[in-house]
């Protein structure tokens, strides 16, 4: 027993290091799996509020380019509006339908980032504003991400430039389907794997969300291919896409919650 | 003593605000950002008890992680340098060191480039290698520590002059 004692004694810079250091690891690769980290994220009252205050200042900055990409929102809305039943390159392909399944909210940006391989973002709104896990993000452009950890008041968004995010995409043209994927490289541009051989592509052709999860609705917006190469088998292609976000400059965004959610889960762990 | 207790709070709470609020914003050609903040274990008084230096770092890193949903990648990069700091300590001031009579405002210029560079870097093949955490990217891990090096380097060597300075 004495030596135990003496052992841990004399050893406990080390001691302490190894257990100090393995908690870190474990709270990084906790952080590596979806949904899992409790303890260590910024949806809290302390970071969240933080960067709430620095944001109230920081945003009068950026008010012009906020305003005019609001603006050229309302200009693409209203000349749908005008034009309603006319098939567009847009999000709103049905705005009948779509309105009656899909609940908007606004929420601001107050933590943006960018750099790392696995980007995570904070919103000003939370589970009092009736924010939850899985629900989707978007910008006036195009897509953002999905929301993971909420708080009362915050909430973070995993972002697309993240390496775990894998999320369902589709070329505009053809209902050839794919996963969006993030290498980690260029916020401008992210990845789409798994596009069946077969598909008809081209530079510049529009990529859209596919509704295939019951987080995005169809047809939300994402990029342009910038080029496709076949993978290693020789069986699907993979594509470059240009984003039509600046994920760079984000303020504005909205949440996007399915009401049918629940009852799709249902159905679909029923079985 | 409680002047040194209060100095090292001070400089813990501004480092960790100017490293969230102002530094991981530079992202200079995309992706390089300087992570100042382990001036903090870089300038820690060597006489302090070593299981103060790791626990602090922890902290620290925890604060930085906290900030940017890191999970716990920068703590574990500093709790290793905090770890191996007297080796480094050793190995940039020589004989200095063993009568535990540095002074970081009045060492040389040289030594004081030898000590930080290491720190900074050892700091930083840590960080990205778990952030990054695959092997096949090796070629980002080596190129983000490179540039981010060179980038901190650069920054805590203008800051201790600039603050040794003001001391006098």
């Amino acid at each position: 027993m004495q030596q135990i004692f003496n052992f841990i004694i004399r050893n406990k810079n080390f001691l302490l290091f190894l257990l100090l250091f393995c908690l870190s690891i474990l709270f990084t690769i906790q952080s590596h799996s979806y949904h899992k980290s409790k303890f260590i994220n910024s949806a809290n009252f302390l970071t969240g509020g933080v960067y709430n205050s620095i944001n109230n200042i920081s945003e009068y900055f950026h008010l012009q380019s906020q305003n005019q990409d609001l603006a050229e929102e309302n200009r693409r809305l209203r000349s749908l509006l005008r034009n309603a039943g006319i098939k567009t390159d847009s999000i709103f392909i049905d705005s009948l339908s779509f309105n009656t399944v899909y609940k908007f909210y606004n929420a601001k940006i107050i933590k943006n980032s960018y750099s790392l391989t696995n980007n995570v973002l904070t919103l000003n709104h939370g589970k009092k504003t009736g924010i939850k896990q899985d629900f989707g993000v978007i910008s006036p452009k195009g897509i953002i991400g999905i929301i993971d950890k909420t708080s009362k008041n915050f909430s973070t968004v995993i972002s697309i430039l993240n390496t775990t995010t894998r999320i369902s995409a589709q070329l505009n043209k053809t209902n050839h389907f794919g996963t969006l994927a993030w290498n980690g490289k260029s916020p401008q541009y992210v990845q789409l794997i798994d596009i069946p051989k077969v598909a008809p592509l081209k530079q510049g052709d529009t990529i859209i969300t596919s509704g295939r999860s019951s987080i995005f609705p169809k047809g939300i917006l994402v990029g342009t291919i910038e080029s496709f190469k076949l993978d290693i088998v020789e069986n699907y292609y993979e594509l470059n896409v240009k984003l039509f976000n600046d994920m760079t400059n984000l303020e504005h965004v909205y949440v996007i919650e399915n009401l049918n959610n629940s009852e799709l889960n249902n159905l679909l762990n029923g079985n | 003593m409680n002047n040194q207790v209060y100095l090292n709070t001070v400089r813990f709470i501004v480092l960790v605000f100017i490293q969230v609020l102002l530094l991981n914003h530079i992202n200079f050609l995309g992706y390089i950002n300087p992570y100042v903040y382990i001036l903090f274990i870089a300038l820690f008084p060597v006489k302090n008890n070593r299981l103060i230096v790791i626990f602090l770092s922890f902290l620290l890193g925890l604060a930085i992680d906290l900030f940017l949903d890191s999970g716990g990648i920068h703590a574990a990069a500093c709790v290793f340098i905090a770890y191996i700091r007297p080796v480094i300590l050793k190995s940039s001031f020589g004989m200095v060191y063993e009568y535990q009579a540095i002074k970081f405002s009045n060492v040389e210029f040289g030594q004081k480039l030898t000590y930080v560079s290491l720190l900074t870097i050892i700091h930083h093949i840590v960080l990205f290698s778990l952030e990054i955490f695959s092997f096949s990217n090796i070629i980002l891990v080596i190129q983000k520590t490179l540039f981010s090096s060179i980038f901190t380097i650069f920054l805590i060597i203008i800051g201790t002059i600039i603050f040794s300075q003001k001391s006098k």
